[in-house]
């Protein structure tokens, strides 16, 4: 580790280079050097903290931190509470998040957030080069020499593998005529200096609802607008949709009070006499529509910082232009580049009932971060894979503290699954958590996988999938109205399956498994 | 590189949206997600539950039921629509042969979708009784 005065990772050669100093570089710098895995951190930011140096405009997250939760502070089951803390493996360095908040709101201002990254770096020991901008990216060599080269303002690092933590928040300007003349969302001016303005507000996401909510009280009026209806994520029962602490301006125009949303597509904006005439195209049709204001601010969203990647053939998709990846987040056509952090987002998973995982925020990229090192850790640096025995009698148990407490699962549903290895021959083994797609595509011994799921109704409820002799079954337990699934119909299905793979477990005396299999083959196309 | 402005531009090329206007075609744009699926992946799984709609923007897909292969799929072709129409999971796996680029709607956003726009019900109707006239006479 780095002396105060001495700044860490000079350009050189290393095993592997970590960019970023945002949420999700700390947490898989952390999360490597526990497992003994040797890698450099730099970031073009003089300090630790990415995004939420800057962001949320407004100073407060839309994600919470319950400092009064059904389970104690620093505990497993605890995370499901706290969104913001990052992971560690020592009891002092968890759950950092709520001792440092000051009791007014549970969701933590902005520069709350900054210093519990920031603390979390320090007293784990995660050494960052700051001021250390990526600026160009080459490849050389073949084979065991093959090297990325990250040229950056202090010079060249080289690696054979790295992993980019870069966000997604540099501003998005579409190509609509007129647009260059307002600001975006990253530039909106303090609240106060838009005072009995008319204000036009592009974008109705969150970042569109945010601001929207936050000149509520100081604007005249107020206009949101894109071509599709705004989704609340009350309805679409997921973080998808405008987050119910900025439900206020929806609230208003549904009241009829000052604030219109509308769905319509944005043809050009001008200046006029002091202010701004944006021409809207109404998404069910007919004559375009001239709204006239005093100030237009884009929120039309972020991209990632992806540089020249793409030249040098990492495919992007989308409005973000994510990089595609494959279940263990590696660029699905440059083998070597890895992504951690919010871009980890572009990996949809399996969707079930169009619910995408949280990896976009923090509390859904922290595990996969550590997912991931565990992942570079055992392919690349020879690291044996996890495998803890279980005691075949205790097995219910666990596998049912998993459903009920295990946080990857609770906050990655039906994404990141418990697997336990059931393999007669060599025993009943946790085999750690892992994406799910990667347990029911890439094969592997007996075992199965626990996950929490949902249904587009807001159900939620457990589902193990098995895998035996390479086939795979689904069974879904039921839901609970307390999200309780320890109850006896729980202990019973899971009893059930468990038998099929001769694990008798304490509940094999059990009558009558409950569980089954889903989907009965039949002809057709799907 | 693709923003929503091109989506929608891609969208008008494709037969099922061959009705509607620009600004309808960008109100779908928005209501569509964008997914990349690397060659092998399997982007619908046969018995498992919760799946949804796609359209195929770029790649190409296998439908395939128990290791065979049934159809192959295309740019502009889409999957997926009768498990969800029907609440139940598909019947087959749907592969990427190469690198995909697809659209993805969930079940209940299809419904929305569809009865939002008619046109494209009717074309999907139209695209149905092909496929069943199709079945009958390999039947027949
Ligand atoms: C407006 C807004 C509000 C949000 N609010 C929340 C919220 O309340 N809660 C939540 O969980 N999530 C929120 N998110 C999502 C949020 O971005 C992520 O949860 C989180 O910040 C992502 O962490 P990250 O480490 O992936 O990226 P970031 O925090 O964006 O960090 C990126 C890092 O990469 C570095 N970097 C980028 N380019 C280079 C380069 N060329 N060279 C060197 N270094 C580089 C930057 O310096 C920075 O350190 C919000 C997003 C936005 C856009």
């Amino acid at each position: 580790m780095a002396g105060l005065s001495e700044r860490p990772f000079p350009p050189g050669d290393y095993p592997l280079v970590v960019v970023g100093s945002g949420p999700g570089a700390i947490q898989v710098s952390y999360s490597l050097a526990r497992l003994g895995v040797p890698h450099a951190v730099l970031s073009r930011d003089p300090v630790a903290g990415g995004m939420f140096r800057k962001f949320p405009f407004f100073q407060r997250l839309l994600s919470w931190t319950k400092p009064y939760a059904p389970a104690e502070q620093g505990s497993r089951a605890y995370e499901r509470y706290d969104w913001n803390s990052l992971l560690a493996d020592e009891p002092e360095h968890a759950a950092l998040m709520p001792g440092l908040m000051d009791g007014t709101s549970y969701f933590p201002s902005r520069p709350e957030m900054e210093r519990n990254l920031q603390t979390f770096a320090e007293r784990t020991g995660v050494a960052i080069r700051q001021d250390c901008r990526w600026e160009r990216t080459r490849l050389e060599g073949e084979g065991p020499d093959r090297r990325f080269v990250l040229e950056t303002s202090d010079g060249e690092y080289r690696a054979p593998l790295a992993i980019f933590a870069v966000g997604v928040a540099e501003p998005y300007v579409p190509p609509t005529p007129g647009i260059e003349l307002v600001p975006h969302y990253a530039d909106t001016r303090p609240a106060e200096t838009y005072a009995d303005k008319r204000i036009f507000i592009i974008g109705k996401q969150n970042s569109g609802f945010e601001l929207a909510s936050g000149l509520l009280p100081w604007a005249r009026g107020l206009v949101l607008a894109s071509p599709s209806p705004a989704k609340l994520s009350i309805v679409t029962r997921s973080l998808v949709g405008i987050r119910a602490r900025y439900v206020q301006p929806y609230e208003d125009y549904v009241l009829g009070g000052g604030v219109a949303v509308l769905e319509a597509a944005i043809e050009r904006i001008e200046r006029t006499e002091g202010g701004f005439r944006v021409t809207t195209r109404p998404s069910r049709g007919g004559d375009p529509v001239a709204v006239e204001v005093d100030e237009v601010i884009a929120a039309t969203g972020f991209v990632a910082p992806l540089l020249d990647l793409p030249e040098l053939g990492v495919a992007t998709f989308g409005h973000s232009r994510l990089p595609a990846q494959t279940a263990y987040w590696e660029s699905a056509t440059v083998p070597g580049i890895y992504f951690a952090g919010t871009l980890t987002q572009a990996v949809g998973g399996l969707k079930k009932h169009g619910l995408p995982p949280n990896s976009g925020a923090v509390q859904g990229s922290r595990y996969n971060a550590r997912v991931l090192a565990r992942h570079v850790a055992e392919t690349h640096f020879g690291v044996p894979p996890l495998r803890r025995p279980i005691d075949p009698a205790g097995l219910l148990a666990f596998a049912l503290d998993e459903l009920c407490r295990g946080p990857e699962l609770w906050h990655q549903r039906a994404y990141l699954a418990r697997v336990v290895e059931l393999e007669p021959a060599s025993g009943v083994a946790d085999a750690g958590v892992r994406p799910l797609t990667s347990f029911l595509d890439d094969g592997g011994p007996d075992a199965v996988a626990l996950t929490v799921e949902a249904d587009a109704a807001g159900a939620i409820y457990p589902v193990v999938y098995g895998r035996r002799d390479g086939t795979v079954t689904e069974h879904i337990l039921p839901a609970d109205d307390l999200l309780q699934f320890d109850r006896q119909e729980h202990r019973r299905a899971l009893a059930g399956i468990l038998r099929e793979f001769g694990v008798a477990s304490d509940e094999a005396s059990v009558p009558a498994a409950t569980a089954q299999r889903v989907g009965t083959p039949a002809a057709g196309p799907p | 590189m693709i923003q929503r402005a091109e989506v929608a531009d891609e969208l008008a090329g494709l037969s099922i949206f061959a009705d509607l206007g620009s600004a309808q075609l960008q109100g779908i744009a928005h209501i569509f997600e964008e997914q990349w699926y690397p060659a092998g992946e399997r982007i619908l799984r046969q018995d498992l539950s919760g799946s949804g709609f796609y359209l195929i923007l770029e790649g190409e897909v296998a439908v395939r039921q128990d290791g065979r292969d049934l159809a192959m799929l295309a740019r502009g072709d889409y999957f997926g629509e009768i498990s969800v129409l029907l609440g139940e999971p598909p019947v087959a796996d749907v592969v990427a042969l190469r690198p995909v680029r697809a659209l993805h709607l969930a079940a209940a956003q299809l419904q929305d979708v569809l009865l939002a726009y008619p046109t494209v019900m009717y074309r999907m109707l139209v695209e149905q009784t092909r496929r069943v006239r199709s079945a009958n006479r390999w039947r027949g």
